[in-house]
């Protein structure tokens, strides 16, 4: 048993499910939202009706959380491949969480136009 | 032949170095890769290199050959020598002892992590613990490793982490007692695997699969188990 605490969860078969399920998530947001570009005519009305909908912003912000989970899982695995020493390692790690954090935070206030 | 040695002796040689020789291969044979450093080592006996049954039992002679690992003894040169040359070198990622001869510590550390042995609790019979066809056959494709370590050290995660991630081999090896009938312990097996490194740092590369010279599949071994933590945790 590896001890580890900068992960996103605390057991392996956690971050590999999150992962996976983040994955699906990201996917069908991904192909809906070319379907949308693909088959209805985009401009400012139809996409301010389409994020005007509640349950669009639930989906986009489940997007959201997604990639910010998604992109933990994986820069976190990149991060402790290729950088060894821990000051920097921890360094970008804590930049990455950071970014993620913001967008997040930043996501949410342009959906809800707060 | 031309013949591309890696040599490294670290009483006299301040850092390694590629040696080129010239090996006659008598006409019309198809020599194993093993012969051709034997012939080597008959000129030159400071050459070092691990070998001893030399038919690919033993697992003793893993090496790199023109950019493959693979047991020395029973790859032919028709199958990795290309335009005339043979490239030969130890097994990239674990420290060199001296020429094709590794230090295989960290490989050995790795494989002492997963409890390579049964662990059983309950008294043990007059005779033997019986096991019917069936289970005895899942242990098929999983037993015949024979920790020559070219699995291994062909995996990127082996190399970025070979004190954390267990390496396909050692996997390989869990997973044979895991999927043992006559084991008791799947519980703490199981708990000392799921962390985000043993397990976890494969990505499914799948060299370990290409390279093994015993044609086995750590990759698949390392999916049940990820489906046995994944069944114990949801």
């Amino acid at each position: 048993m590896v001890s580890s605490v900068t992960n996103l969860g605390r057991s392996g078969v956690f971050d590999w499910l999150i992962q996976r399920v983040t994955a699906y998530v990201l996917a069908l947001y991904t192909l809906f939202l070319l379907g949308f570009m693909v088959f209805s005519d985009v401009n400012y009305e139809t996409w301010t009706a389409l994020f005007s909908q509640t349950w669009f912003r639930i989906f986009t912000l489940l997007a959201l959380l997604s990639i910010g989970a998604h992109a933990w899982v994986g820069l976190w695995t990149v991060t402790t491949d290729y950088i060894k020493a821990m000051a920097p390692r921890f360094l970008v790690q804590a930049l990455c969480g950071l970014t993620m954090f913001v967008y997040v935070i930043w996501g949410i206030q342009i959906l809800w136009g707060l | 032949m031309l013949v591309s040695l890696y040599r490294y002796n670290p009483e006299t040689d301040n850092a390694p170095y590629m040696q080129d020789v010239e090996v006659e291969i008598p006409e019309g044979k198809d020599l194993m890769v093993l012969d051709v450093l034997n012939l080597i080592k008959e000129r030159d006996p400071s050459m070092a290199y691990r070998r001893s049954c030399r038919e690919g039992v033993c697992g003793s002679d893993g090496m790199n050959m023109n950019g493959t690992n693979g047991l020395a003894c029973i790859t032919p040169m028709s199958q990795v020598v290309k335009k005339d040359k043979l490239v030969l070198r130890p097994l990239p990622g674990l420290p060199v002892i001296r020429d094709l001869v590794v230090d295989m510590s960290l490989f050995y550390k790795q494989y002492e992590k997963v409890m390579p042995y049964l662990v059983n609790d309950t008294p043990a019979p007059a005779i033997e613990r019986l096991q019917t066809p069936e289970d005895r056959e899942k242990l098929d494709g999983l037993y015949e490793c024979i920790l020559c370590a070219c699995c291994s050290t062909a995996c990127p995660s082996f190399w970025w982490n070979p004190d954390k991630f267990i390496g396909p081999s050692g996997l390989l090896q869990a997973y044979r007692f895991l999927a043992d009938s006559r084991d008791t312990a799947q519980a703490e097996r199981l708990s000392n695997l799921d962390d985000p490194f043993s397990v976890f740092r494969c990505r499914g590369i799948m060299n370990c699969v290409s390279v093994c010279p015993k044609g086995l599949n750590p990759t698949k071994a390392i999916g049940h188990i990820r489906n046995l933590l994944l069944q114990r945790a949801t």
